[in-house]
């Protein structure tokens, strides 16, 4: 319910800007890949290249997976590496352009005429410009992206909204302008980064995606898991990742209602390491096997399998 | 940026784009565009680069992936081009299944029907609307493709989180409000508001297999229509060796186009049937995100199951407790002295909250009210 007015006047000088060649412009992937790194985000070739040309060609990206392979942390990833806002919209059922937008500070909008009736205030033009003036505005997040300079725009699982919020974003996107009959229409002084996520629930409307660049997030191979474990949970010991690792990698090649995805493993380890365990044995894989498998079907078949046997293939 | 490679770099990405979409990736101008765009930022003659963009570019969904790389492959050289036929074989079979589904079971009994004339036919609508799909001659398909096309499935209605204006209900502070404020502060009448209510998501698994030949087509421009139906989107699959999303191909207005691309898109037409197989690869791959949660989950089969049936019965399990009803349409269920004996039928049923018929116009009528939630049991 705070008003954003006071927000935009900040905003106005102090941000840098990503015009010309300042610090926030990558010079390719590669350098794309070290700023996520730093960040403690490790993306593979296509990623890195999915990023550079959305910061370069100024499209959106669309990031479709499995839930946990890092849709939504590539967006935080993205804010650290540039240095910029994150802004976030989640999507839902039914989301609409007044909670997605904008919205009019109706309670404050009334209570500034009664004090303006109380004034004894007579002039109703300048009244009623003031009431729908900006400072009565309230900036949802897409508002708020376009109005914040150089900033990341989260629009988490899209494919949760209605086709009638896609067609509304996709105008959003193409043009980032957006009208207020009573104000006029704003434009974005820089383009904010998108990120879209889907967890193809549905499928999203076609003219959406052909805006933006598709990325599909496959869950990565051992050694790059590894090192996103070994990054995320500094409290594992080197043999304690490797295991988690290898643990997960051989259940996501079992027939599961849920494979585990990135996430899974990182709490996995740190599961284990909050335990104390430095290396891991078959009765704390059981232990601990609720923070990586969610179903009940999935944890009877894991508990199934030799677990010593597939902790002792890769210690070896 | 970097100039292109000596040849004409368009030329050979837009040849590239061709190929794509001859192998079914909508890889239309602007995507091209967009493709020439970024490699004017990357390095065009780099593999990998060319490789990134136009999968980044080109694509649009899973889907396309596994095509973008077979077309990759074999267009600018390189490993596992082997793969290539997958896709060209099927083409015609829809008609096919239409012409030889026809004289089987009316060579098998009902004898009522010889020597009917067209014309009392076209007046008998009522009688068309109680005959199987099964043995129907081709006049009376044609109408019934007609009749067909009237359809709207509707799922049941679940209220929503959101607020709609309506004439009662809970005061709306805030249209009052601006109400008010219109009349420059003066007292109006309280606005109300109330949930809105939408249609549940309907989900369609059409067993188009072998065994299903004869109600295939009719089933099908059943889902056409019922896609076209209601505010939500309805979808659908084809089942049969393999599970197809065919609702984007059943998004063309008219049902011969849209029947035609669904042809072309199932690969697997008239092949065995894997259920319990192919609804775990719906729940995997869809249901278990959310388009099966909370939606009234259609199966159009007749429950010949090859195979162990208990993967079928685990999986329907799965989808009951996933989605809001299930309800199985069985073609055969009709018949006279039809019991639900195939084994995939009798495993499936324990997680079916309605069991219909789906053999006539009747039936689907029937069907679509258990859809809407009118008429249960």
């Amino acid at each position: 319910m705070r008003p954003i007015a006071r927000e935009e006047q900040e905003d106005g000088g102090g941000v840098e800007g990503r015009g010309g060649a300042g610090p926030a412009w990558p010079t390719g992937p590669d350098d794309v890949r070290v700023r996520l790194e730093q960040g403690g985000y490790l993306a593979d070739d296509g990623l890195a290249v999915a990023c550079f040309l959305a910061l370069r060609l100024r499209r959106p990206i669309f990031c479709e997976g499995d839930a946990g392979v890092g849709k939504t942390a590539l967006a935080s990833a993205l804010a650290t590496a540039l240095d910029a806002p994150l802004i976030r919209l989640q999507c839902h059922e039914g989301i609409d352009a007044s909670q997605a937008l904008y919205d009019w500070d109706f309670p404050r909008q009334l209570l500034h005429l009664r004090a303006a009736e109380a004034a004894g205030l007579t002039d109703a033009d300048r009244l009623e410009d003031e009431l729908y003036g900006r400072r009565f505005l309230i900036a949802r997040p897409l508002l708020r992206a376009l109005e914040t300079r150089s900033c990341v725009l989260l629009v988490d699982e899209i494919d949760r909204a209605d086709d009638e919020f896609e067609a509304f974003l996709l105008e959003l996107l193409s043009e980032y302008t957006v009208t207020i009959p009573e104000l006029g229409t704003l434009r974005a002084q820089s383009p904010p980064v998108v990120v879209l996520t889907s967890n193809r629930t549905r499928e999203v409307h076609d003219a959406l995606k052909r805006r933006c660049l598709y990325h599909w997030f496959d869950h990565p191979g051992f050694a790059r898991e590894l090192a996103i474990v070994r990054r995320r949970v500094p409290s594992a010991s080197a043999r304690l990742a490797e295991q988690v690792t290898a643990l997960v990698q051989a259940l996501r090649a079992q027939e599961l209602v849920k494979p585990p995805g990135v996430a899974e493993t990182i709490d996995w380890a740190e599961a284990m390491a909050a335990l104390g365990a430095t290396e891991a044995d078959a009765e704390l894989a059981v232990a601990t096997l609720g923070s990586v498998l969610k179903y009940r079907e999935d944890l009877e078949r894991a508990r199934g399998l030799d677990l010593t046997a597939l902790l002792a293939v890769r210690g070896a | 940026m970097s100039a292109p490679e000596a040849v004409d770099a368009p030329a050979v990405l837009v040849g590239f784009a061709r190929a794509l979409r001859a192998a079914g990736v909508d890889a239309g101008p602007d995507r091209v565009q967009a493709l020439i765009g970024a490699l004017d930022v990357l390095r065009p003659g780099v593999r990998s680069d060319v490789y990134w963009s136009g999968r980044l570019t080109l694509c649009g969904s899973r889907d396309d992936l596994e095509r973008y790389d077979r077309v990759f492959a074999a267009y600018f050289g390189g490993a596992g081009a082997g793969s290539r036929a997958v896709r060209a074989a099927p083409a015609t079979r829809l008609r096919v299944a239409l012409r030889d589904a026809g004289p089987a079971p009316r060579t098998g009994g009902e004898g009522e029907r010889d020597g009917v004339p067209a014309a009392v036919l076209a007046g008998s609508a009522e009688v068309l609307r109680h005959r199987d799909f099964a043995g129907l001659t081709e006049a009376e398909r044609g109408q019934l493709r007609r009749l067909l096309a009237a359809f709207a499935l509707r799922g049941e209605p679940r209220r929503t989180a959101r607020l709609r204006p309506a004439r009662r209900g809970t005061v709306d502070p805030r249209r009052t409000v601006r109400e008010m404020l219109r009349w420059g502060g003066e007292p109006a009448p309280p606005l109300h508001r109330a949930r809105a209510e939408r249609p549940r998501r309907v989900v369609l698994l059409v067993d188009v297999s072998g065994s299903m030949a004869a109600y295939a087509d009719a089933l099908l421009r059943f889902a056409h229509a019922a896609a076209h139906g209601g505010r939500v989107r309805t979808e659908v699959f084809t089942i049969s060796t393999r599970l197809t999303r065919v609702t984007r191909e059943l998004a063309h207005r008219d049902p011969d186009t849209a029947l035609a691309a669904v042809s072309a898109a199932v690969p697997d037409w008239r092949g065995g049937t894997r259920l319990g197989e192919l609804l775990r690869d719906f729940l995997d791959r869809w249901g278990q995100r959310g388009m099966a949660r909370g939606a009234v989950v259609v199966v159009l089969s007749d429950g010949w199951e090859r195979g162990d049936p208990e993967p079928l019965a685990a999986q329907m399990r799965r989808l009951h407790r996933l989605a809001h009803r299930v309800i199985w349409a069985n073609p055969r269920k009709a018949r006279p002295g039809y019991a639900p004996v195939a084994a995939g039928m009798a495993a499936a049923l324990p997680s079916v909250d309605a069991f219909v018929e789906g053999h006539s116009l009747a039936a689907l009528e029937r069907l679509a009210a258990v859809v809407r939630g009118a008429d249960d049991a």
